[in-house]
């Protein structure tokens, strides 16, 4: 593994590889002493051309602990419309010596650009790109479902059984795309709910179900896991795509209320990539429930983003043992 | 003035002969032909075609010479065997006005390696919104009868009819780009299993079709000559069938790597496979070869659109639309039409050279290899295979989809009015061209 671009990209046994070393590296981070001197002398660049700050905090918090140099390049202010180009960027960090960039592009497939056209030597990892890709969404995602619902000693393991139910915005969600990939390549069953205009004409191919009726999902499908993503408000009006007529009917159709929440198995966890809109696709309720583990998928973020830097910059040896 | 001997050749795959190049015309078919001071040129095993027309080139020039220029986009189309080309209107400034279309003819003749045919846009500036002054395109030097906004679409159904009914004055046609627009906001590819994976903006088969219904209903409602650019869906085949057995008076066209490439293609991000219409799916591919095959498509043109570097070496939803196609059509069209068994070399003369010339209602090209008419002529050699390397291209961009590509088939030669342009498969001395 020499990116990780894709969590398509993943062999299941890379994928537990990789939520194995995260689960070593949560445990580090529970000692008082959180800085591994793993990655001393190498450096980390966030390259972010779309705003995120909890993404791009938590590569930081990551890289910082595992001892690399990190540099924080926000290009919105020296991005494309502002005349330099990817290619140029990428050059200037090549130059600079960074050994591994994380990519954080609106335009799906930049990633894949960067890695594939020989502009920088090192590392690429796609932090999220456009609606395609945000495959360390999908590892902590992982991680968390495992974490509660394979048990404590879950090393080796997948998720082989469990049902996942993703609701919302799939058209237009990295996290979606990767989160199919991924939960099935780990052996879950994955259900995706959306309203109509919001599932991409293809999804056909995607191994996973596809529903419109949530109330349905919960009652019937017994979702081990659910996974809320965000609504833009947006994207209800006609500039937007009209893609629902209001916020109140997608709230009544496809919202995480107290009636769902308490109609879901008793073991079922709560899912958010963040940031909520409370009120629109969760409520406060569901939000603040004992269900969810909003707040802590944010901890394991570091921990898979530690993993992920660690396997891809530690050593050839690890990298053999990844593959590829 | 050079006159040429070609011995040997197989006029359209069929037998063999000799044919005397003079004064501009064919002046002699028939065995074993001698001629004093004739240049010989051994065509054994060469197929002799008309030279070929292509209805749909983006010369680029005035405006984008950084991608393209008559000069050099006219001497690749020479290297591969037109003999006339069809320069579309979106240039800076458009080509909307008697004087910009007049420009560009001039400086196609100035270039000498095909005769150029300016396209005049359809709407001021492409649009769409009030017709430009397509008589006066008509009436000038140039001589405009293919109006297009190509590039954009004629859009408004009512602008769309008025196009129709009035270059009916002067035989025109109106070449029509056929692209809902809202539906295809922000679209970035083929909107399919593809998109759905890659998370690019989907570029629906429907909005391709709708158009085009709505257009051969208008077509027929008003009696006008329509032409559909770069139709590329298997639902598009099925419309034209349609239109065609009502009689309606529709021609339409595919580029080449609509007739090869699909949308596999662009899981790579690479945005060399970034065209508008997008490549579609195997069967889309499959149905437009069937139709080209069977008459519904009337001919194949290039859609020829260089790009400079800079806008092709980025991220896909930065970079630009377009393909060059001129060097390497013909090779396509045998390697996906004549090799397969589906097409004969006498398909190939109707698609890329008669019915194009007909269409665009060219005189002195598209027509038979006969004596007497003009010495519009391309020699290929039908046996070689060759790789595609966009660098040794004489079009001033690399943007062809077809790099690395072993294709079939290969230009030796091409006359304009009895005057080498290409020759060994090299364009001929540059001085030469232009001393005429």
């Amino acid at each position: 593994m020499r990116h990780l671009l894709s969590a398509g990209d993943l062999t299941r046994d890379e994928a537990v590889l990789i939520l194995d070393t995260a689960a070593q590296m949560a445990a580090t981070q529970s000692r008082e002493m959180k800085k591994l001197p793993t990655l001393r002398g190498r450096t980390v660049v966030n390259l972010f051309f779309e705003d995120s700050t909890r993404t791009r905090i938590s590569f930081e918090t990551a890289a910082k602990r595992l001892s690399a140099d990190v540099i924080n390049f926000s290009a919105k202010g020296s991005s494309v419309s502002k005349g330099e180009s990817l290619k140029d960027t990428a050059l200037t960090l090549q130059a600079m010596g960074a050994d591994a960039v994380v990519i954080r592009h609106q335009a799906s497939g930049a990633p894949h650009t960067l890695a594939a056209a020989g502009w920088t030597s090192g590392a690429v990892i796609n932090a999220g790109d456009g609606t395609h890709q945000h495959p360390t969404q999908a590892l902590l995602d992982a991680f968390t479902v495992r974490r509660h619902l394979v048990g404590t000693d879950a090393t080796g393991r997948g998720l082989d059984g469990l049902h996942v139910a993703i609701v919302g915005d799939v058209l237009h969600s990295r996290v979606a795309r990767s989160n199919v990939q991924l939960l099935t390549t780990l052996g879950a069953r994955v259900t995706l709910v959306a309203p109509p205009t919001l599932v991409p004409v293809g999804v056909s191919a995607w191994p996973c179900e596809v529903s419109y009726h949530l109330d349905e999902v919960v009652r019937d499908g017994k979702p081990d896991a659910l996974m809320m993503l965000r609504v833009q408000r947006e994207r209800m009006s006609s500039a937007g795509g009209g893609f629902f007529p209001s916020p109140l009917e997608y709230t009544r159709g496809y919202g995480l209320d107290a009636t769902r929440l308490a109609a879901l198995p008793e073991h079922a966890i709560v899912m958010h990539p963040g940031p909520m809109n409370r009120g629109l696709e969760i409520s406060a309720d569901a939000a603040d429930s004992p269900r969810a583990v909003i707040v802590e998928q944010v901890a394991n973020g570091v921990a898979v983003r530690m993993a992920v830097l660690y396997l891809l910059l530690a050593g050839e040896q690890t990298n053999e043992k990844v593959g590829q | 003035m050079t006159e040429y001997l070609l011995r040997d050749v197989s006029p359209l795959g069929e037998g063999r002969t000799d044919v005397v190049l003079a004064d501009g015309v064919i002046a002699e078919i028939g065995a074993g032909l001698t001629r004093d001071g004739a240049t010989v040129i051994d065509g054994s095993g060469l197929v002799l075609l008309p030279g070929l027309v292509d209805l749909h080139t983006h010369l680029r020039e005035p405006g984008r010479e950084d991608a393209e220029t008559i000069a050099t986009g006219t001497r690749a189309a020479a290297l591969g065997g037109f003999t006339a080309v069809h320069a579309m209107a979106n240039t800076t400034p458009t080509q909307d006005t008697a004087g910009v279309v007049e420009q560009v003819w001039r400086l196609g003749r100035q270039a000498g390696w095909v005769d150029v045919y300016p396209v005049g846009a359809v709407t001021v500036g492409l649009e769409g919104e009030r017709l430009a002054e397509l008589g006066a395109m008509a009436e000038s030097a140039a001589r405009v009868r293919v109006f297009s906004d190509d590039g954009r679409c004629v859009h408004d159904p009512v602008v769309m009819r008025r196009a129709l009914e009035y270059v009916k004055a002067f035989d025109g046609v109106i070449a029509q780009h056929a692209q809902e627009p809202r539906l295809t906001a922000g679209s970035q590819m083929h909107e399919g299993v593809v998109s759905a994976e890659l998370g690019l903006a989907g570029w629906p088969a429907v909005a391709e079709e709708a158009i085009i219904a709505r257009d051969v209903l208008l077509a027929e409602h008003v009696g006008s000559r329509l032409h559909v650019c770069h139709l590329s869906t298997a639902g598009s085949v099925e419309i034209i069938r349609w239109a065609k057995s009502r009689g309606i008076d529709v021609t339409a066209e595919v580029t080449p790597h609509h007739l090869m490439l699909t949308d596999e293609l662009v899981r790579g991000y690479d945005p060399t496979f970034k065209v508008n219409p997008p490549l579609r799916t195997q069967s889309d591919v499959e149905a437009v070869r069937a139709g080209l095959a069977d008459g519904t498509i009337d001919i194949v043109a290039t859609d020829h659109a260089p790009h400079p570097r800079e806008d092709k070496d980025c991220e896909w939803a930065a970079a630009a639309f377009g393909m060059t196609g001129l060097e390497t059509a013909l090779s396509v069209v045998q390697e996906t039409m004549v090799d397969t068994g589906r097409m004969t070399w006498t398909d190939v003369a109707r698609v890329l050279s008669a019915n194009p010339a007909r269409i665009g209602r060219v005189e002195g090209h598209g027509r038979p290899i006969a004596v007497g008419e003009p010495a519009n002529l391309t020699l290929v050699d039908p046996s070689i295979r060759r790789v595609i390397n966009p660098a040794e291209q004489a079009t001033k961009s690399v943007n062809s989809p077809f790099r690395g590509r072993e294709l079939s088939g290969c230009v030796v030669a091409t006359f304009l009015r009895g005057r080498a342009t290409v020759l060994d498969g090299g364009s001929c001395d540059e001085d030469v061209v232009v001393a005429r």
